[in-house]
């Protein structure tokens, strides 16, 4: 069981021009993974890019993972042309992950754009769950096939109203605490995309004392805690975005 | 195989360490490597007082390198001796303390202390580029330098005392006879090289502290020079660190005079990367048939011929 392990891509493909899914298969034997959890994937085995990258996974089935990458730069457009069976090397996996309560409570899960991916790693392991899902435009809400078996439990949004109802996730996370006024104690709100976006959300459940977890984006160097690249600053000081996190309590970060 | 290489005091088992601020407190590396293989664990930079470090972004990636500007974040000494070096101690390998400070009498307390807490060696840290204070300010002026490895020698004297040396000065033979005598045991070269990226969609830098120090293969030929010229300089030995991320780098700088060297950004990109280097290192000399890791130490000789192997 090794952390630090080699792949073989089994599948990639656009989703739409900015964003692709990759699919691997570890060919050694590997840790599984907790929801909201993430890997390192080098991108070249050249030096130049020389990191690997951090990518959430959506999810491990029948020994596979999944990722969505964002094109954000040199490495992620190599990573776009991984053709199939392509050996790469990996990292992980790595941070905290998702907590995962016993009691009975309404799981309120709430993505922005690429953030559906560490979202949906979650929501296979939660009950009672609905999901607020934002992005854009229609182009940028990826993977809707996997969660629209949610129904009506599943609520989407988009800021040009090319789909779904019209505006951001913010604000529909308002209407949703509307219309559950009497049981707003039992929710629990997990969240995943850009940081106006958390920083919103973090902002509303504090006004109606809900609780929430927030999970966070930051440039690494290792993804396992000892370069301390990834610090945000929280009520304890500094802590590292791939060890003591990358999720936290909204109330723990200081946005 | 003999691959025993002796720095000041200390015998390591063989020449892989770890660079300081790239290793944590080394059990962060506990899942990827055997750590009891290694020569020796260089952790973290330790100062008197915890430091909070600086504001990110704190690293940014740039061509076959990594400009970093963490700022020194530890835990300081009294949490470092209660926490963190019991893990350490347990380990059946040399742990060299990286230490820092703002003044002389920092820097002889931290090793006054870390020697009676049994701690062999510590590394003087002269040659950060990212903190205000201290630090690099002692690195780049000999007279300074002089002082403060005198004061440190004469309070801490059973320590094993390693400089490591700052690439941001004009004369590194200079710095390196400094170090050798004022009382050093070895040196260690070269620290990050300062550097900047700017965003060219927001004209921003890339780092909130501006610069930030430039590591990996980039800097690696640099690092090479330098250490050569050290080592052609000084006595006691030289440890080589800059861009190493595979056995053939290393060996580089062993030839180059290094008597041991050590990976830094290299972890970040493969966790194993010290146990991968020292068994390349073993199947080089057995390639090579030599039987003693200091049949190659300085070996580069005369003059460049055409049919480098590279070529």
């Amino acid at each position: 069981m090794s952390k630090n392990f080699r792949a073989k891509v089994i599948n990639n493909f656009a989703l739409n021009p900015r964003t692709f899914l990759l699919e691997i298969e570890p060919i050694e034997e590997t840790i599984a993974p907790k929801p909201g959890q993430f890997y390192m994937i080098q991108p070249d085995s050249s030096y130049d890019p020389l990191l690997k990258r951090p990518f959430s996974y959506i999810r491990k089935s029948n020994g596979k993972i999944q990722f969505l990458c964002a094109i954000k730069g040199k490495g992620t457009r190599l990573m776009m042309n991984f053709h199939s069976n392509k050996i790469i090397s990996m990292l992980g996996p790595f941070g905290n992950g998702y907590p995962i309560f016993k009691s009975n409570h309404i799981s309120l899960l709430i993505a922005g754009g690429t953030g559906i991916a560490s979202i949906l790693s979650l929501s296979n392991e939660v009950q009672n769950k609905y999901l607020i899902y934002g992005a854009r435009t229609r182009d940028e809400l990826l993977l809707l096939d996997k969660i629209e078996e949610l129904g009506d439990r599943f609520i989407v949004c988009t800021n040009d109203c090319s789909y779904g109802k019209k505006g951001m996730v913010d604000e529909l996370l308002k209407d949703f605490i509307n219309s559950h006024k009497d049981n707003i104690n039992s929710i629990i709100i997990y969240a995943c995309g850009p940081l106006p976006m958390l920083k919103a959300i973090s902002k509303i459940s504090a006004e109606n004392n809900i609780k929430g977890f927030a999970s966070l984006e930051e440039n690494m160097a290792c993804g396992f805690g000892a370069c301390l690249g990834c610090a945000v600053k929280t009520k304890q000081g500094y802590q590292r975005v791939c060890k003591e996190g990358p999720v936290f309590p909204f109330k723990e970060i200081i946005w | 195989m003999n691959l025993t290489v002796e720095i000041g005091r200390l015998k390591l088992k063989n020449p892989v360490m770890s660079a300081s601020g790239t290793f944590g407190y080394a059990e962060e590396f506990s899942d990827f490597v055997d750590l009891n293989k290694l020569g020796a664990i260089v952790v973290k930079g330790i100062s008197i007082k915890p430091m909070e470090g600086n504001p990110p972004p704190r690293i940014c990636e740039t061509a076959c390198g990594m400009l970093n500007s963490i700022g020194l974040q530890n835990v300081g000494l009294k949490k470092f001796l209660k926490e963190k070096l019991p893990y350490l101690n347990k380990l059946k390998t040399i742990i060299i303390v990286n230490i820092l400070g703002n003044s002389i009498s920092d820097y002889v307390k931290l090793s006054k202390t870390l020697e009676d807490s049994g701690i062999e060696a510590v590394e003087l840290n002269v040659s950060c580029p990212n903190v205000k204070k201290g630090g690099i300010s002692f690195g780049i002026n000999d007279k300074m330098l002089a002082k403060l490895i005198s004061k440190v020698r004469q309070s801490a004297q059973k320590i094993t005392l390693i400089t490591k040396l700052s690439p941001n000065v004009s004369n590194i033979p200079l710095f390196a006879k400094v170090a050798e005598d004022s009382g050093s045991d070895a040196i260690s070269l070269i620290n990050t090289i300062p550097a900047l990226a700017i965003d060219i969609e927001t004209w921003k830098p890339k780092l909130a502290n501006i610069t930030g120090g430039l590591s990996g293969p980039a800097i690696k030929p640099i690092a090479l020079r330098m250490v050569w010229e050290a080592a052609e300089t000084v006595k006691i030995p030289v440890i080589g660190i800059g861009g190493i991320m595979n056995a053939g780098d290393a060996i580089e700088f062993l030839l180059a005079g290094a008597t041991a060297i050590q990976v830094g950004t290299g972890n970040f990109v493969n966790p194993g990367a010290t146990i991968d280097i020292l068994e390349g290192i073993e199947d080089y000399l057995k390639r090579k048939s030599i039987n003693d890791i200091k049949g190659i130490i300085g070996g580069m000789n005369g003059k460049c011929t055409n049919n480098n192997s590279d070529n």
